[in-house]
């Protein structure tokens, strides 16, 4: 539990925080402080377990069929980040409290400075691979949020976004290489994924897996070609800079290496994948940090730079590499945290960032100047600061690289230029904004000393690095040994953490780098001269014309498919079924080996009648009553295939719905057209033809292949139980009431949203009917024929009847809820019809949303009154009582299920066809000699 | 007899799809009656063609696969709830768009611009 309340507690500061800005700044900075305190609190005592290499895991199951748990680990390494994150986040939120100003949404800034905090502590402690990606799109995101904290701005947007895509993107790699580790191990735990190394590495798949995820750590920690997002970050307010773009989230994408060490580290795959991507980064990064006059702008270029060397160590693969790698982590987060404070404090104070304005501060403000000045030059890698001893070890590690021939010169020479290229541009940073002659046109000038206490995060920072650089192994030592232990999974070589360890080769390249640093600078002018010669590449103007580039070409892909016409959607739509049906089924055996069985002459003069009506109703469908007509026939030969073939229910449902729905239709036709216009080219009919010719080809095709072939069915459990166990002789009906009663209450479920639907689409609505048929013809003069009207009434009654008769026989013999539902709704519309709309519903006086809704509540109430007995839900019982004259029968409680089916059918039917009859209010309109003969 | 059945569902299917694609809405609603009844024939025949068989205990010596049937008789039901909806779907666009191409905004009596839901591009320009 404890480890996971580390991650927890900022998150809930997160949402306390911010009830706490109406207070003020200080307050809020006191609330913000709560949890990062008692976070470091609760890892306190774990430190004895792990100074002697152990490690803590807590594990919460979370969906452990997937393998995504909450597990939480605390090792050397996981505990030197969530100091790091810790503390600096402290200082952080000490600092902002003077950097934002009272006007600014603080309540926002630090609740999402808290939420990054706890995603970050998350990617560190996390054990389970795929809750530490959560944590890691969510660092993603806050980060995103808090680049783009002043929204009012269009570079802080663009950068911001940016940053998400290209993190974003990498992000999604990763996972993609965290599913196939897990694939690999078969599992997404650390502790098997870092004990399985040989293994993973022995994969087929580790070339991918290695790709992906250093993809995801490369974008996160801006390596080459990907850094250019971190300088566009600087849009963020400088706390931001500091904690995420520096010191914390960009080491995400390293402490992932890091973390990962023991399983995919060490193959040549590995090493020149990393050690080059971090080659180019160190060198690169540190060539335009000398051109930037953005103050910013230096150190985020100097970030990607260093960023680089530790990726160049881990890259290496020795294992003194990977302590020089960790040892760097710590003094690059210390130098430069508290040099973007710095330079937010000259931001704060002059009002500019230009170092082309800001000369000559050490008059105003000395005591940030020594600050500064002090995090610079161990950033330049002056000895007795602690970036001169990890630069140091990083010296000696490029110098043990055994690399064949000549390419044992690269790394020293690479190490060289880039630690050149730093002193350099630390200069830079020294003298042209402490000295350098006098201010230039500054937005506030004279410029002051900050508050007091905004200096205290970067006196203690800066105290840290001389700390570090005079006592390393005092300091850090603890600390290193405890992380490069649990990095490398085991034993640790021996490394000297010294100040001084002779006059060996490493000084010298120290003292090289030093000498031609200062020299650099000294002929800088000639430099920039030269360096203006090549165009600036604006990354972000290119990057926003990849983006609406792709955003085109999406649309227009989109264009193509979806221009608005749903035929030709509906003909893709058959055409892919075509396509994924056809691709499988190729080839297949037309017949199985059970063979054909004979036809009798009645069976097939009625498939017959029955396809020449199909093929009737497609020819003249331009007619569209006659195309109906045909329509109609179908469908009762349909039902009566049911009857031939041993389905009874079948044949008594088809023939129902299929007078509900020419009923249906014909009163469509009163709307509608009853002529379709001939409007479609030539060339689709001939593809229409075609691809419904396929279509139809191919499922006769399937279905003759799915006849004459063996087959064995489920079926016997239920025609042996249907009977013992349901009460009922009527398999089907037992089936549909009690067996898969569920499935049952579902469908019906359905057709009272479709009948709800319908009422919906048609309420308020009126639509005018044409006077004429589509000939011209008038309506018939007299709407309500005597004769109807006369046979219709006496039917009713008979109709109820046999419908309440098939409905209390359907659990014995054929009928049921569902036949007598539709008989029922036939009759009532068969008054409908006869006797007109005003005339039925003054008689039948009946709501049929409430009809819907009884039926569905009488089905969950019988569903639901097993549940009172102990039973699993629509469990269904049976008796047999004995009444005089009636005799013995039985009563299963399938029965009240069976009525809320029937109810519902019958609401469900009436509704949308009452509905439908309603649209014209004043009822039948008139053709023009009616009107005639009424005035 | 397998063969005549198969001739059916693929006779239906064909009518069906041909009806489905077409551009007005009455046919398209015949064609998903169609397609309805090839779809339920075929199910309804995955559990074998048998005659006199019918699933009612003690009727007969062999029965019929009663499962299909259950399946159909619901898809039955549901098939013509799901036919009336888009009936009346599209009786609504005739009401809304007082058309009844499915596109809902194609007009052949109207003049050629107003045939596009969306202007062309150069128009929207100014």
């Amino acid at each position: 539990m404890t480890l996971s309340l580390v991650v927890l507690l900022p998150f809930l500061g997160a949402i306390a925080a911010p009830l706490f800005a109406q207070a003020g700044r200080t307050a809020i900075a006191i609330a913000s402080s709560v949890p990062a305190l008692l976070a470091l609190a609760t890892l306190f005592p774990m430190w004895s377990t792990l100074a002697e290499g152990g490690a803590i895991v807590q594990t919460l199951e979370w969906l452990p069929q997937l393998g995504i748990n909450f597990s939480f680990r605390l090792d050397g390494l996981s505990l030197m980040f969530a100091l790091l994150i810790l503390l600096i986040g402290l200082l952080i939120i000490l600092y902002a409290r003077y950097y934002l100003k009272p006007s600014e949404n603080i309540g926002k800034f630090y609740a999402m400075l808290l939420c990054f905090m706890g995603s970050m502590l998350g990617i560190v402690l996390s054990s389970n691979l795929l809750l530490m990606m959560v944590f890691w799109e969510l660092t993603s995101l806050t980060s995103f949020l808090l680049i783009s904290f002043w929204n009012h701005k269009q570079d802080a947007r663009r950068g911001a976004r940016m940053a998400l895509a290209i993190t974003g993107g990498g992000g999604l790699a990763l996972l993609a290489g965290i599913l196939l580790i897990g694939r690999i191990v078969g599992s997404f735990e650390l502790d098997v994924v870092l004990a399985a190394g040989d293994q993973i590495k022995a994969h087929a798949l580790y070339p991918y897996a290695l790709t992906l995820v250093l993809l995801g750590a490369f974008t996160k920690s801006a390596q080459f070609p990907f850094h250019f997002w971190l300088p566009h970050a600087m849009q963020a307010p400088t706390p931001v800079s500091a904690y995420l773009h520096s010191a914390t989230m960009v080491k995400a994408g390293i402490f992932l290496m890091a973390r990962l060490y023991p399983a995919l580290a060490g193959t040549e795959q590995w090493f020149f994948m990393v050690s080059f991507t971090g080659m180019a980064t160190l060198l690169i990064g540190a060539y335009v940090a000398l051109f930037k006059h953005d103050l910013k702008g230096l150190l985020a270029y100097s970030t990607v730079s260093h960023l680089g060397l530790i990726t160049l160590l881990l890259g290496m693969g020795t294992k003194l590499a990977a302590v020089a790698a960790l040892f760097h982590i710590i003094n690059h987060a210390i130098f430069k945290a508290s040099l973007f404070m710095a330079a937010g404090i000259i931001d704060h104070e002059t009002g500019s960032r230009d170092m082309r304005q800001i000369n000559g501060l050490w008059h105003f403000m000395p005591h940030t100047a020594t600050l500064a000045m002090v995090a610079a030059a161990s950033m330049a890698g002056v000895p007795l600061l602690n970036g001169f001893l990890s630069k140091e070890m990083f010296f000696a590690e490029a110098l043990s690289l055994n690399l064949p021939g000549i390419w044992a010169w690269v790394p020293p020479i690479v190490a060289t230029l880039a630690g050149i290229f730093a002193v350099a541009y630390s200069a830079r940073f020294i003298h042209d904004v402490f000295f350098n002659g006098a201010p230039r046109n500054l937005p506030i000038y004279p410029p002051h000393e900050p508050p007091r206490y905004m200096k205290i995060p970067v006196e203690i920072l800066v105290v840290a690095c001389i700390l570090v650089g005079v006592f390393p192994a005092f300091s850090v030592g603890p600390l290193l040994q405890a992380a490069a232990s649990a990095t490398l999974g085991g034993e640790v070589p021996d490394y000297g953490l010294a100040v001084f360890h002779g006059f060996n080769l490493p000084l010298m390249m120290s003292l090289a780098a030093f000498v031609g640093g200062l020299l650099m600078y000294s002929q800088r002018h000639k430099l920039f001269e030269f360096h203006a010669r090549f165009r600036e590449i604006d990354e972000k103007a290119v990057f926003e014309a990849v983006v609406s580039w792709v955003v085109e070409r999406a649309r227009s892909l989109t264009a193509l498919l979806e221009n608005g016409s749903l035929q030709r959607y509906a003909t893709l739509l058959v055409l892919s079924a075509v396509v994924v049906a056809l691709a499988p089924l190729w080839g297949m055996t037309l017949i199985g080996s059970d063979g054909l069985t004979p036809i009798d002459w009645p069976t097939a003069i009625g498939a017959a009648i029955l396809i020449f009506c199909t093929f009737a109703t497609v020819y003249i469908r331009r007619e569209r009553l006659t195309s109906l007509i045909m329509l109609s026939v179908v469908g009762l030969f349909v039902s009566l295939t049911f009857a031939r073939l041993s389905a009874p229910d079948l044949a008594m449902t088809q023939i129902s719905v299929e007078v509900v729905t020419i009923v249906l239709l014909m009163l469509a036709l009163f709307y509608l057209p009853s002529w379709t216009p001939s409007e479609d080219s030539k060339a689709r009919h001939v593809r229409d033809l075609t691809l419904a010719g396929v279509a139809g080809l191919g499922m006769a095709a399937v279905t003759l292949a799915m006849l004459t072939s063996p087959f064995s069915s489920i079926s016997d459990y239920f025609i042996e139980n249907s009977k013992p166990g349901g009460g009922g002789t009527n398999v089907v009906n037992v089936i549909l009431v009690d067996f898969r009663g569920f499935d049952t209450l579902g469908e019906i479920t359905v057709l009272a949203i479709a009948a709800l639907g319908i009422y919906a689409m048609l309420r308020n609505r009126e639509l005018q009917a044409p006077s004429t048929d589509g000939q011209g013809h008038p309506w018939a003069f007299d709407a309500h024929p005597t004769m109807l009207k006369q046979m219709s009434r006496p039917l009713l009654p008979l109709a109820l009847m046999v419908s309440a008769y098939i409905f209390l026989r359907g659990h014995n013999l054929p009928g049921g809820g569902f036949i007598a539902g539709l008989i029922t709704a036939i009759a009532l519309l068969i008054q409908y019809i006869a006797s007109g709309n005003h005339w039925t519903q003054a008689r039948v006086n009946l709501r049929y949303h409430n009809v819907l809704a009884l039926g569905l509540f009488f089905a969950t109430v019988a569903g639901a009154a097993s549940l009172m007995f102990d039973y699993p839900f629509l469990t269904s019982t049976f008796t047999y009582l004995t009444w005089p004259v009636v005799g013995k029968f039985e009563v299963a409680s399938a029965l009240v299920f069976d009525l809320g089916v029937y109810l519902t059918v019958v609401g469900a039917t009436l509704l949308a066809l009452v509905s439908l009859g309603k649209l014209t209010p004043t009822g039948r309109p008139m053709s023009r000699t009616e009107a005639r003969q009424e005035s | 007899m397998e063969i005549a059945y198969a001739l059916i569902i693929g006779t239906l299917t064909f009518a069906g799809v041909y009806l489905v694609l077409r551009a007005r809405t009455f046919p398209v609603v015949v064609g998903l009656t169609l397609l309805s009844y090839g779809v339920n024939l075929f199910l309804f025949s995955s559990g074998r063609l048998m005659t006199g068989g019918q699933p009612i205990i003690g009727s007969t010596e062999v029965y019929s696969d009663p499962l299909p049937q259950a399946l159909v008789l619901t898809a039955i039901v549901i098939g013509f709830a799901m036919t009336a909806f888009a009936v009346v779907l599209a009786l609504r666009a005739k009401a809304d768009t007082d058309d009844d191409h499915v596109d809902g905004t194609r007009r052949t009596d109207l003049p050629e611009e107003a045939k596009h839901t969306n202007p062309p591009r150069e128009e929207t320009g100014q």
